[in-house]
Formats: structure tokens, sequence, C-alpha cells
């Protein structure tokens, strides 16, 4: 059995069911810290953790840096625009002199697919994916099941629908891997132009009708819409995608049972999601955020003392 | 053959030790008034509830028992690795001119009541913070003591000392065990 996490965190595919319940249970203790009047502990004292955010962020960006001060890190914000990157300077080239400073970790958003693991493989350094063009966005699948887990106790034989742009969608991935993993049933809801033409291999259950996948679900995680889709003519119009894959209060009251409603931010109320949803008493998008400090702090935590060789050779000596 | 587990302090010799520590507890400091019993994660929580039950029926008062986990505090995370699992912390009171005690189950190198003594800062100005522990088996890296000692014995380095508490380990007991057995 795995219970480490080795030196990066790239994606939920390469994790095994045991490792994403490892950084589940971690994150529990983590929710407490911030809770206490001193949000502060000194697990990461004297650590380097260099954020390089090369894509907009708000949630992701903030919820790293105050993970990473709550364990006592000292963290640096690089991003794409005022920094070498607009001389043109490669990712490779930035890691590399990042690191000459002596850093930890890096944390890295990047709107290429698999910047991170190309970063990974050529820094020494930890590195954490923050979302990877349409790849993956591990951390946001974490803290969705954290906070599918929190809900509904357990996450074996739940049915949880994912609804909107899948293809372009790195959140869908990560959370069609996850949920997949802990033995969630999946099933994903939206035009048929904003689904992955490889849907059936990833092992989930396709719905063409909103109506149908609210019938099914126990909980809807709705996707942003990104509004160039429709520029890209991927949908005729927004009102149109509204009327057709809006979750909606009138369509949440016609279901027999409640449904959890979750959304990995940021919103457009009106368009794949209606206010009084995202805003009502079925909606724990709060709690995501909540639990997206906590499952980042568990991530880094593991990581950084993530040298199994060490922690084998000097388990006999340790106290306790 | 491999060496044999001793038991130092069978069920009944740990129930009269916790009784007697409860005793020295309220005597060290003159009653109960402002007492908080800090049990460290895990087997420190089940006897502070121990000692917590001791001192109720002794004194007809429900002194606040509080946990705590020091494992994000430990200085050793780079090299022993993250511990699998942190426990809950649950310290839901003001610790302003509190008298808090400490209860642990070993005694050892110290460090453990370093990583307490700095967490309970960031909660807060106990008036006085003792410490209480079920067994000193010596070897302190630091310079720390007990207030209350359960029992204290000599042991090897390389033995290890394991309190077995009823509500984990299906039984009370403090046994010394060597250090090839198991392995």
């Amino acid at each position: 059995m795995t219970r480490t996490l080795g030196k990066d965190l790239l994606g939920l595919e390469p994790l095994s069911t045991e490792q994403i319940r490892l950084i589940l249970d971690t994150a529990e203790p983590f929710k407490e810290v911030s809770e206490r009047q001193i949000k502060k502990v000194p697990a990461l004292r004297g650590m380097t953790i260099v954020n390089l955010f090369f894509e907009a962020s708000t949630r992701t960006r903030i919820s790293f840096e105050f993970a990473e001060k709550r364990l006592s890190a000292d963290t640096v914000n690089v991003g794409s625009s005022g920094s070498s990157v607009q001389k043109g300077e490669t990712l490779v080239d930035t890691a590399r002199n990042l690191e000459a400073m002596r850093i930890n970790m890096v944390v890295i958003r990047h709107s290429a697919s698999g910047a991170a693991h190309f970063l990974a493989d050529r820094i020494e350094s930890n590195v954490i994916n923050a979302g990877d063009g349409t790849h993956e966005h591990p951390t946001q699948g974490l803290l969705d099941l954290l906070t599918l887990r929190d809900h509904f106790r357990t996450l074996e034989g739940r049915r949880v629908c994912i609804v909107g742009d899948v293809l372009h969608s790195r959140v869908a991935r990560s959370n069609i891997w996850g949920l997949t993993k802990m033995g969630v049933e999946v099933a994903v809801c939206g035009p048929r132009s904003l689904l992955p033409k490889d849907i059936g291999e990833f092992g989930v259950r396709v719905f063409k009708r909103i109506d149908e996948a609210i019938e099914w679900a126990e909980a809807l995680n709705v996707l942003r819409l990104q509004l160039e889709r429709m520029q890209a003519g991927y949908i005729p119009s927004l009102r149109e995608y509204n009327r057709v894959f809006g979750v909606t209060r009138e369509r949440l009251e016609r279901a027999d049972h409640e449904v959890l409603i979750m959304h990995p931010g940021p919103m457009n109320r009106g368009v794949e999601i209606d206010s009084d949803v995202a805003d009502g008493e079925q909606s724990v998008i709060l709690d995501q955020v909540t639990n997206g400090v906590a499952v980042r702090m568990a991530v880094l935590y593991l990581l950084a003392g993530g040298r199994p060789d060490l922690a084998d050779a000097a388990k006999g000596g340790s106290e306790r | 053959m491999p060496p044999k587990n001793s038991v130092v302090l069978d069920a009944r010799a740990v129930d009269r030790t916790l009784k007697r520590m409860a005793d020295e507890i309220i005597e060290l400091h003159n009653g109960t008034d402002d007492l908080i019993l800090v049990g460290i994660q895990r087997r420190g929580v089940q006897l502070a509830t121990r000692i917590v039950e001791a001192i109720r029926e002794r004194e007809k008062v429900e002194v606040p028992r509080g946990a705590l986990d020091i494992t994000l505090y430990r200085d050793d995370l780079q090299t022993v690795g993250p511990r699998p699992v942190v426990g809950p912390t649950d310290l839901p009171w003001n610790l302003e001119g509190k008298h808090v005690v400490i209860i642990d189950d070993v005694l050892y190198t110290g460090r453990t009541v370093r990583a307490a003594l700095d967490e309970l800062a960031d909660f807060g100005r106990p008036a006085r913070i003792a410490l209480a522990v079920l067994v000193d088996r010596g070897g302190r890296e630091l310079p720390i003591h007990a207030d209350i000692v359960g029992k204290k014995i000599e042991v090897s380095p390389t033995d290890r000392v394991d309190v077995l508490v009823d509500e984990l380990d299906g039984k009370d007991a403090v046994v010394v065990v060597p250090r090839d057995e198991g392995a």
C-alpha cells in the first residue's frame, strides 16, 4: 500500500485509490487549523515555494497561497506579465533560474497541457499542477472529492454527474479520474459538441438531457461555460445553452430527491447555473472553496516530507 | 528465541497509577479551579479522559479535557516524513489564565513536549502549564521534566515502551518491547 505521494502531484490519473484517500484523510485536521485564531502551524517552516501562474487565476492562486502561509512556508508569486516570460524566456529556463535560488517547490498553472509534467521531469523541486491546459487540475478534483465525502460520509456507490463543457475542462478530467478511483458512479451531460469524442473510454455514463441527469444524480458538478466557446461555434448562443443545459430551480424541483450542487468557479450566473441554485440550500459551492485550502495544505505537507527512503530508515529511531 | 516483552504495569496498576496522578494534579494546583487537561494524540487523550473521570469521582467536578496533535509542530518532518494521519486538535477554550496540564503516555526525548508547548502558545497564554506522564523512561534530549510521573523506569535506548489503552488496544497495560520483537 502506498502511503506517500512521491515527488510531484501532476494529476489524479496516476494516483492510486490509497494515495487519494491519504490526501483526503490528511486534509481533515487541516480544516481545523483554518478555524483557529492563529491560523498557522510551523510544519513547512523554512521551505520556499514559488507559485508560477502563467494563466489568470484568483481562487486557485489565493487558495494555494493561504495553504502555504498557514503551513509557515515562504512564498513567491510569479506571473507571466511583468516577468522574463514576457521577454521570451522558456518555462525550463524560468524554473531552473528559480531553482538556482534554492527553492523547494513549484506550483504551476499553465495554458499548455503537460506543462507540469514537462517541468517535473526537468527540475529537482516538487512540482504541483495547479491546472495545465485542458489536461488536469488535481487539487480541484481533490477538493471536490472532499466536499462530496463531507456531505455523503462515503464516496463508494454515489452518483455524480458533471455538466457542461467537458471537452475543454481539466476540472472534468481530474474529477472523472478521481471519482471513478474512489468508486463513485460518474456521468457527464452537455452538448454533443462539448463532450470528448472518446468519452466512452472514460467509463462514464452520458446523458443527452439535463433532466435525465438530475433524475439520476445525487450531486451535479456544474462546469463553467467559457464564453469564448460561443465565438468558436461550439454552441449557438448563451441563452440557448441556458435553456437546454442550464441548472435551474424548476429543473431541480422536478426531481424526486435532493441534488447537491457544486461548481468550480468562477460562475456565469444565468448561463450554466441560475443564481437561486448557486445560492440555494443544496449548494456547497463555498464549502468547496473552504475545503480547497485544507486539501492544498495536505498536498503540500505530504510532498514536503515525501522522502520515503528516509522515512523508513528513521522510523525505528523516532519517538512514539 | 526472541527476547520477551515485559509488563511494567498491568490493568489494575494502570488504574491505580492514574488515580494517584489525578490526586497529585489536584494537589499541585490546590484544587480544580481553572484547570484544563490536554491529552496528546493519541494515547494521551484516553489517559486524560481517565484522569478527568477520577477527578469527577473524587471532587464531584468536571474538568475540561482537550486534545492536541503535535504532528504539525514536529521538528523532523524532513527526516522522518509526514505522519500518515494527523489526528484532531480540540481546544475550544480560551487558555488565558488557565492552568493547563499536558497529559502524555511516555516521556522520552522531550521533543513531543517541546512541540506541545509551541502549539499551546499559539492557542493562548495559560497562567501555568504542567506536565503529567504515565511513564518516564529517561533518555531526555531537551531540558524538560515532568511535574507528575506515574511510573519511572530504566530501559535500554533500543527498547520500546508501549502504553496500551482499552479504547484503542483492547486492554490497559504498559509493556517494554525489546528491539528485535516483531521485526
